[in-house]
């Protein structure tokens, strides 16, 4: 049983290696992949680009209000699930997280085409942010249960029994114990928004490009070294982002 | 509690009803329906949307899609055991540094993680700029837009999907019973044959659909490390829907798809129990 760790040792460079060759050839500077020494002119190429700007600013605009909405509806959701399970809603929100991205992309886009024969709207952020919440929801609502799995529904029972209405119940007894779940829940939700291409590519429209997809369009066209400084952003952005949260858990 | 309950789930409710049960609804009605002569569809009713999923030119996209998420999960299976063992084994303080490390790059986009083995595959890549100037080869090799590269990125996207069930089942393995095999003569292989295996198939089923699921309905990765001859069932959905603007044959594929998903997971939840997940 020597052999385990270093099995193991070999599948945690299989999972952090090419990343971490990405992260270092982004400050190549040569455009090709032998290295030449250390620049930062990628980086330089990557923060004067103004549709990559505006790329990042429509993705964070659209995981963050897009988070807001789903965090908020889906911890709802869960507290009302777990006071009494309602099948079909769990049903269908579970069976939301398992459909295939592309099917729902395809499904969102023929709903959107077929509302907009109607109603002279077009596809934009708005159907965007719609999607995302869409789907977001049912991750904060598996986050959010887990937490409150552990809860005590006595401590409720006992709040109700001293004459704290329901309302006051759930904001001053398990909203405060689920807040870590929250929190988890909210992260999850604005990864999963900000990462998405697929649901996206899909219904958005000519104002509402985001990261991911200048990201693809770029990774299509071939070699270029500024994806991997993106990359490399995207990347350190999402670790202190987990860091962060980490910490906020562990000393609220 | 009744009307707080119906006041919380509502908002929700009005989502999933409008955003995900209406499309999906209109997906299957497309799939009965005929293509329009410039996209779009009209009638007639139709069932012919269903037979040309078993016409040999769709039939080999479906069929490679089985083969390829067979073999990233059965990879995916193999490579994870070990790892989620090596896991389950080590003490406390180092347990959760060790699970972490398998989920951190989840963390990070999935373009990110599948550019990282384009940039690594590539005709002009890390690997074929190493061979070619230590002249271990002499042309670079076409690593990159075949089959196995589609299967590599699919293990490296979904393999937290079979470590983290992996683990959890063999985290409560009752010690013990490997203590008391080997007491009675059993060597580790023999332990691990009879007692760990067997005990660990609720994991391993579980870990199997959660990977199999995500492979089969895969798009970027095949897209991206495939090129036009590896395409799954996820590019020929989305080709349907855009290039060929054949909608009703689109939905009729993607209601195939989601019905083997659909098959999959009952069956592990009618086997093993919804907290097989």
């Amino acid at each position: 049983m020597k052999l385990l760790p270093v099995f193991a040792a070999l599948v945690y460079a299989f999972l952090h290696v090419p990343l971490l060759i990405l992260c270092a050839f982004s400050f190549n500077s040569s455009k090709f992949t032998i290295w030449e020494g250390f620049s930062l002119e990628w980086y330089r190429a990557m923060f004067s680009d103004a549709q990559l700007a505006e790329a990042t600013w429509n993705s964070l605009v659209i995981a963050l209000v897009s988070t807001f909405f789903a965090t908020i509806i889906g911890t709802l959701c869960a507290y009302g699930l777990w006071k009494r399970n309602s099948k079909w809603l769990s049903g269908s929100l579970y069976l939301s997280l398992v459909t295939p991205e592309i099917v729902t992309g395809i499904s969102l886009l023929a709903l959107f085409q077929w509302i907009f024969r109607y109603w002279q709207i077009q596809l934009g952020m708005h159907t965007v942010i719609l999607a995302h919440i869409a789907f977001a929801i049912a991750y904060v609502l598996l986050v959010v249960m887990a937490r409150l799995r552990t809860a005590e529904p006595a401590l409720e029972d006992a709040a109700l029994d001293l004459g704290a209405t329901e309302w006051q119940a759930f904001r001053l007894v398990t909203l405060p114990i689920l807040k870590p779940g929250i929190a988890a829940a909210a992260l999850l939700a604005f990864t999963v928004s900000f990462d998405d291409y697929v649901i996206t590519s899909l219904v958005a429209g000519v104002d509402s490009e985001t990261l991911p997809m200048v990201l693809y369009a770029m990774a299509r066209r071939g070699a270029n070294p500024v994806v991997s400084a993106i990359s490399t952003v995207i990347f350190v952005g999402f670790g202190v982002l987990i860091l962060l949260s980490e910490r906020m858990q562990k000393n609220p | 509690m009744n009307r707080l309950r119906a006041i919380f789930l509502a908002p929700a409710a009005g989502f999933t009803v409008l955003l995900f049960l209406i499309p999906l609804s209109i997906i299957i009605g497309y799939s009965f329906l005929t293509r329009g002569v410039y996209g779009g569809v009209t009638g007639p009713w139709t069932f012919e949307n269903y037979q040309r999923l078993f016409d040999p030119l769709y039939g080999v996209i479906l069929w490679r899609s089985l083969v390829m998420s067979t073999a990233a999960t059965a990879l995916c299976l193999l490579i994870a055991f070990p790892l989620a063992l090596f896991i389950a084994r080590a003490d406390e303080r180092r347990k959760n540094i060790y699970l972490y490390l398998v989920i951190l790059p989840f963390w990070t986009s999935f373009l990110v993680r599948t550019y990282a083995w384009m940039f690594l595959l590539r005709d002009s890549g890390l690997i074929n700029s190493i061979l070619l100037s230590l002249k271990i080869i002499h042309e670079p090799l076409p690593l990159l837009y075949n089959e196995t590269a589609v299967v590599v990125g699919l293990v490296y996207g979904y393999l937290p999907f079979a470590v983290l069930p992996l683990f959890s089942n063999l985290e409560r393995l009752d010690k013990n019973l490997l203590e008391a095999a080997a007491d009675l003569g059993a060597k580790p292989f023999q332990s691990l044959r009879h007692i760990v295996l067997p005990l660990c198939a609720p994991g391993l089923r579980a870990a199997g659909v959660l990977v199999f699921i995500p492979c089969l309905g895969a798009y970027l990765t095949p897209d991206l490390l495939g090129g036009g001859k590896s395409i799954m069932i996820g590019n020929l959905i989305q080709n349907q829907f855009t290039t060929a603007r054949d909608w009703p044959f689109g939905a009729a594929i993607s209601l195939a798809l989601m019905a083997l998903v659909m098959i999959l997971l009952t069956a592990l939840l009618r086997r093993d129990g919804e907290e097989a997940l």
